[in-house]
């Protein structure tokens, strides 16, 4: 079985942010969007809201560019998590990342990057509208044919053929 | 300390200094934070005694302990001094982005006094703040000031600006943050452009610390079951907006129309939130930490209104739309637009205009005084006139005034839809007696977010009172005051109590702060916060003869409608509301009162 991940679907997005608080407060013990594992970026104008988190990448540029190998993958989770006793705070995962979800917090200038809150994501609790999912990503990817197709049934439906 | 930061600013900007102070434990725990917290500070100033547009009179902006959390909608700061529209107290509550910033930055607080000598915008980053010129952004609109200030700061900093409105000191003028979130009401805009003070950015970099993490995590979840299966908060307000009551209240007779010549407007549908949504909604969108999305980013794709932005609410949707006799959304929605813009409060612009109107209709005020024609429904008027009244260009100086002072003017104040000089918001009080009650005894002057007992009387919650009777309208009156000076206070939005009430709230500030709230400490605490407002306006010369209401509702029978031949009762239920709340047959609270509040100093 696939191992599940955190997979985002922007168009339920509503931008309030409760992704970014619940991460804090889980990880950090306090509301505190600077330190939060996944950011929403927010586009007024265009109407569009993109939660960026740590996609685990299967070949993950953190994990390559890290010179002590702090960062390592856990086997029941997937996710990519730091060694904090191995992290010198060189911050070559942060240069390497290209999502930028790599997170420095002040304690001891250690690095600290999502870990899935050990395969249950706060992010996804709490989020209200299900802009954000646990779960396989070809589970996911299917539901989301499926929601195309039903869209697409719908204006089928009007046309004779 | 927890929930708050205990911290706040101090700018003088005629000396152009700003200092960081530590905040007083007790007023913090008594007065619990933004309305509350704001007007106790505001009261200490003596600000009751001054000209509210001269550099005396400060200008607050102040969170509460739970904004910056993910407590329920917890994302509100307010903007607090006295009002130049109606010379009491203002309390203007906003949301977005820029309250919960402002907790990020390190402070509860900003307490704004003095005139800048020259246009400036406050930059608050990192633990303090410098003074900066605004001479370049002085005259933009509200989002090119945002743009440009973010430009000059940081990318991630959260504006809070006036725009042409403020500048030129209308009296309903608002603050606007994040583009479209707006405190509102009272003229706070005015205040700020009578200081030279053009924007505050705010970046923050620090974190909201909670006494209680698992007690507050608890409380939440608790709070948030409620809000998430309750049909107000989950289903009504996300699908529809605000403006998902414009169908309801119209059944009720209770939606004014035409400056409130009748309560009854057969267009009504027309400028509904499910016409909204199906004809110029984008998509929803949710203000800081909340899971209602009643934001409404629109787009109109043609037509003489082409355009894009968010709104109108519902009140907004009454003002631009009913109030004023126009029933084309696209209108109503590009008149909402340009409030955001030019930083006016679309409540009071929709109701001057319409107060403008009825003088027109009656001929009071002719075709020559206003330079055109005032005639009901004409939505280009309507949008035009937006821009008019923020730069004071034509008939716009005189909107600008608010109604009162137009319908002063022109010798007929009766046909101004106001107490102590606010214009009324989107409720008939004579289709909905308890309403009346607080609109007259609200302590901002007319206003529907000091005590919404619509909530009871014509949605049902927390249970169903009969709308046409006065009978106990008093004691709900006075329950809905005291529980909304808390919520407000608190830093939540109003709308979760929907949903929830003083108990999941009194738990939610007792685990943010550690300092043991009950719900019958907290609902005290909103009791004293309006007393202490009720004893400024006192101070500011305000008598039992201004809490009333417009002549045309305690004389004129409605015309039609479920509430036809109604006026309002408010001779029956102020006595009685009065007496509920401890005050004397002068409505002063008596020194037992003062006393039992721990306001007798």
């Amino acid at each position: 079985m696939a191992r599940k991940m955190l997979v985002v679907h922007p168009e339920k997005c509503t931008a309030c942010r409760l992704c970014e608080l619940a991460c804090t407060f889980h990880q950090e013990g306090e509301f505190h969007p600077l330190k939060a594992r996944l950011t929403v970026g927010i586009f007024p104008e265009e109407n569009v809201y993109v939660p960026i988190v740590c996609e685990q990448c299967e070949v993950a540029a953190c994990q390559e560019a890290c010179p002590s190998g702090a960062i390592w993958r856990n086997a029941v989770t997937g996710a990519l998590e730091v060694d904090v006793s191995r992290c010198v705070g060189c911050r070559m995962c942060v240069m390497a990342c290209p999502f930028g979800t790599m997170v420095h917090v002040e304690s001891g200038g250690k690095m600290q990057k999502c870990d899935l809150c050990q395969g249950d994501p706060q992010c996804v609790a709490v989020c209200p509208w299900g802009a954000l999912e646990y779960a396989e990503p070809n589970e996911a990817a299917l539901a989301r044919r499926r929601e195309v197709a039903r869209r697409l049934a719908e204006v089928l439906r009007g046309v004779k053929v | 300390m927890a929930g708050w930061t205990g911290r706040m600013l101090r700018v003088d900007l005629s000396a152009g200094t700003v200092r960081v102070e530590e905040l007083c434990p007790h007023d913090l725990r008594d007065f619990v934070g933004a309305r509350g917290l704001g007007s106790k500070l505001l009261y200490d100033a003596g600000a009751y005694a001054v000209d509210p547009l001269a550099p005396e009179n400060p200008l607050i902006f102040a969170t509460g302990p739970l904004t910056g959390t993910y407590a329920p909608s917890a994302g509100r700061y307010n903007v607090v001094c006295r009002s130049p529209l109606t010379g009491a107290i203002a309390a203007s509550n906003s949301g977005g982005y820029w309250g919960p910033e402002l907790k990020f930055a390190g402070f509860d607080l900003i307490f704004i006094t003095g005139k800048a000598p020259s246009p400036v915008y406050l930059w608050v980053h990192d633990g303090g703040a410098e003074i900066r010129p605004a001479d370049g952004i002085w005259g933009k609109t509200v989002s090119e000031t945002e743009d440009t200030v973010r430009a000059q700061t940081h990318p991630d900093a959260k504006v809070a600006c006036i725009g042409p409105a403020g500048e030129r000191l209308v009296r309903i003028a608002c603050v606007v943050n994040d583009k479209s979130r707006a405190a509102g009401r009272s003229g706070v805009g005015a205040v700020m452009g009578s200081k030279n003070l053009k924007a505050i950015a705010v970046r923050g970099t620090q974190g909201v610390r909670v006494a209680d993490r698992e007690g507050f995590r608890a409380a939440r979840q608790r709070a948030m079951q409620k809000i998430l299966t309750h049909p107000v908060t989950s289903g009504g307000l996300p699908t529809y907006g605000t403006a998902v009551l414009v169908n309801v209240i119209n059944a009720h007779g209770a939606f004014p129309t035409r400056n409130f010549q009748t309560g009854v407007f057969p267009e009504a549908d027309r400028i509904s939130g499910e016409t909204l949504a199906r004809e110029y909604l984008v998509r929803k969108k949710a203000c800081f930490a909340c899971s209602m999305a009643c934001g409404r980013p629109t787009a109109i794709p043609s037509g003489p209104f082409k355009g894009s932005g968010e709104g109108p609410e519902y009140e907004a949707a009454w003002a631009l739309g009913a109030d004023c006799g126009v029933w084309d959304l696209a209108a109503v929605t590009a008149a909402n637009w340009q409030c955001n813009e030019m930083g006016i409060d679309p409540i009071s612009y929709g109701a001057t205009l319409a107060c403008a109107m009825e003088l027109f209709q009656r001929g009071y005020l002719t075709r020559e005084q206003a330079g055109r024609e005032l005639r009901w429904g004409d939505g280009q008027l309507l949008v035009e006139g937006v821009r008019m009244t923020a730069y004071r260009e034509g008939i716009g100086n005189l909107l600008a005034e608010g109604s009162y002072r137009l319908a002063s003017e022109f010798g007929h104040p009766e046909l101004s839809m106001t107490t102590k000089k606010q214009e009324y918001p989107a409720y008939e009080p004579r289709a909905v007696q308890g309403i009346g009650l607080t609109y007259a005894t609200s302590n901002r002057g007319a206003c529907h977010v000091r005590g919404y007992t619509i909530s009871a009387e014509v949605l049902g919650v927390p249970e169903k009172l009969d709308p046409l009777v006065p009978d106990n309208k008093a004691f709900w009156a006075k329950a809905f005051q005291d529980a909304t000076a808390l919520v407000d206070s608190s830093g939540l939005c109003l709308f979760v109590t929907f949903a929830i009430g003083v108990p999941e709230i009194a738990d939610l500030l007792a685990a943010a702060t550690g300092e043991g709230y009950t719900a019958e400490s907290a609902l005290l605490a909103g009791e004293r916060i309006w007393n202490l407002e009720r004893m400024f306006n006192l101070k500011a010369g305000f008598t039992r003869a201004d809490d009333t209401l417009a002549p045309r509702l305690l004389s004129e029978p409605m015309p039609e409608g479920p509430a036809k031949g109604q006026v309002s009762r408010l001779d029956l239920m102020l006595p009685e509301y009065y007496r509920l709340r401890g005050w004397d047959e002068e409505g002063r609270p008596t020194d037992e009162t003062l006393a039992r509040l721990g306001l007798k100093w």
